[in-house]
């Protein structure tokens, strides 16, 4: 069998930009998703602070609270937020695509796979609210 | 025949990682971050954060919460800097700063939950 | 609506052009009119050296992918009308090398679909008069990733495919899994081991773009997060149970 690739005609390659992801929305919205990790890394960063906080006293932990409150860390906290939500609505709506949750022989819908998430997110949420506020 | 491959063991710690960062990281950002600075919720004590902390139930869970996120950043940073940056042939690089980052963070949270005076 | 439209035609020739290059053709716009009607009106009637791919005219070949407007389209399936009032730029399809004006070299793709193994793999061969029986729901389980006609526009969304082009790309994947998930297949584990790696399945990333612009509704990037899990369940097995025990 001949090679297909044995004559190449001259063809003409593109190289592909650095900053391929700029200028189409879809492209973008993928590359903010992935972005999401550095905060979810950041929060993880902020968690251990807290912990270590926590045992080296009193004094340390009120310390760590007030540089909570610093604009600073406020705003970076709030970028945080953002993308962490962004995180877990990409997450749960594209969960459905990665199961092909079959019932009676009929695939199910992509909104009744990704909704049992959204609950577990928000019941999972109460949960650990209502342990850390219950005093 | 090639050898097979153990990405399927890093993209399960992807995966996990995720649902993990998902579920629990912005309920505990919501709080800390912002109702309790803020002074929209009353925080918790000292005395009642350390007793928390203090229970071996509250330090696995810690310890998920704080390694699988980390992997999940891992791997998926690892793949924005291939794909972002087309620095593929960096890959060596890449994957010991994103894998061992994790590795370290792990080890940073093992070494503060181990104990809790 | 006005009577005429404007089409910006990428044009390349290799033994003359060092870099592709835009020309502009005026053309009717009818509103039954698809692209594939204005570029075989150019070729008619205009510029007889214009050369591009086709062949069924109703999307069911997969010959006539290209760039519309900077997106993976059929030329046959995108309507002058719904790009009016133009211009509209037609470019080769992204991600493969261009051999001339709007027509590109397949030939990566091709090799990479035969790897995938695309066909029934059997242990034991039935004898010819005997048949295989599939219920409806086995169909199903297979039947969306059938029906890809390979047309490449995925390749050309997938970015990933962009900057590797060792990558196998969706529709390879998506045909693997069509056979994997077939019900008369015993080539799962074959297949596995040629997919399961990092110019593989774990090469892509979910940017989900080739599941946006397919035309058939085939959702390869479906196919390929499914692929990943049951690597990874195969995976998990392949380290509890002995060698050679996995049932399948």
């Amino acid at each position: 069998m001949i090679n297909p690739t044995e004559y190449v005609p001259k063809s003409f390659r593109r190289r592909v930009s650095t900053f391929w992801w700029i200028g189409t929305w879809a492209y973008l919205k993928f590359i903010l998703r992935e972005a999401s990790s550095i905060f979810v890394a950041w929060i993880v960063v902020v968690m251990l602070l807290q912990i270590r906080a926590l045992k080296h006293g009193p004094a340390a932990y009120a310390a760590f609270e007030k540089w909570l409150a610093n604009p600073f860390i406020l705003a970076l906290n709030a970028i945080s937020f953002f993308f962490l939500v962004f995180h877990a609505v990409t997450w749960f709506n594209l969960a459905p695509k990665a199961m092909a949750v079959r019932m009676r022989g009929k695939r199910l819908p992509a909104a009744a796979v990704a909704a049992p998430n959204y609950v577990a997110w928000v019941m999972v949420s109460a949960v650990v609210a209502w342990i850390l506020l219950r005093g | 025949m090639r050898k097979r491959s153990d990405e399927p063991f890093l993209w399960l710690l992807f995966s996990s990682g995720g649902v993990v960062a998902a579920m629990l990281l912005p309920i505990h950002l919501l709080l800390f971050g912002f109702a309790f600075p803020l002074g929209w919720l009353n925080p918790p004590t000292y005395e009642k954060m350390l007793n928390l902390l203090r229970n071996p139930i509250t330090r696995v869970y810690l310890l998920v919460l704080c390694s699988l996120p980390l992997f999940h950043w891992a791997h998926r940073f690892r793949f924005t800097l291939y794909d972002g940056l087309q620095i593929k042939h960096l890959n060596a690089l890449i994957n010991t700063f994103c894998y061992g980052g994790a590795i370290l963070g792990t080890i940073v949270a093992i070494y503060l939950l181990w104990n809790v005076p | 609506m006005a009577n005429r439209i404007t089409l910006q035609v990428q044009r390349y020739h290799p033994q003359r052009d060092q870099e592709p290059w835009f020309e502009s053709y005026e053309v009717p716009l009818r509103k039954e009119w698809v692209v594939l009607d204005a570029l075989n009106y150019i070729k008619d009637h205009v510029d007889g050296s214009l050369t591009f791919r086709w062949s069924c005219r109703m999307g069911v070949c997969g010959s006539c992918g290209m760039m519309v407007n900077g997106v993976p389209k059929l030329a046959c399936a995108t309507f002058l009308a719904d790009c009016a009032p133009g211009p509209i730029r037609v470019e080769p399809l992204k991600n493969f090398p261009v051999l001339r004006d709007v027509v590109v070299d397949t030939s990566d793709f091709l090799v990479k679909l035969g790897e995938a193994k695309p066909w029934i793999i059997r242990k034991t061969e039935k004898p010819l008069n005997e048949e295989y029986f599939q219920t409806p729901d086995q169909v199903d389980a297979y039947k969306q990733f059938s029906m890809c006609i390979n047309c490449m526009l995925c390749y050309a969304a997938c970015p990933v495919y962009g900057l590797d082009p060792l990558f196998m790309g969706p529709a390879a994947i998506a045909l693997a899994q069509r056979y994997n998930m077939d019900s008369r297949d015993e080539g799962a584990q074959q297949r596995l081991d040629i997919l399961s790696h990092s110019e593989g399945i774990w090469g892509c990333t979910f940017v989900g773009e080739c599941t946006q612009v397919c035309p058939k509704k085939v959702d390869p990037a479906g196919a390929i997060q499914q692929y990943k899990l049951t690597a990874s369940i195969e995976w998990v097995k392949s380290l509890v149970l002995p060698r050679g025990a996995s049932p399948r």
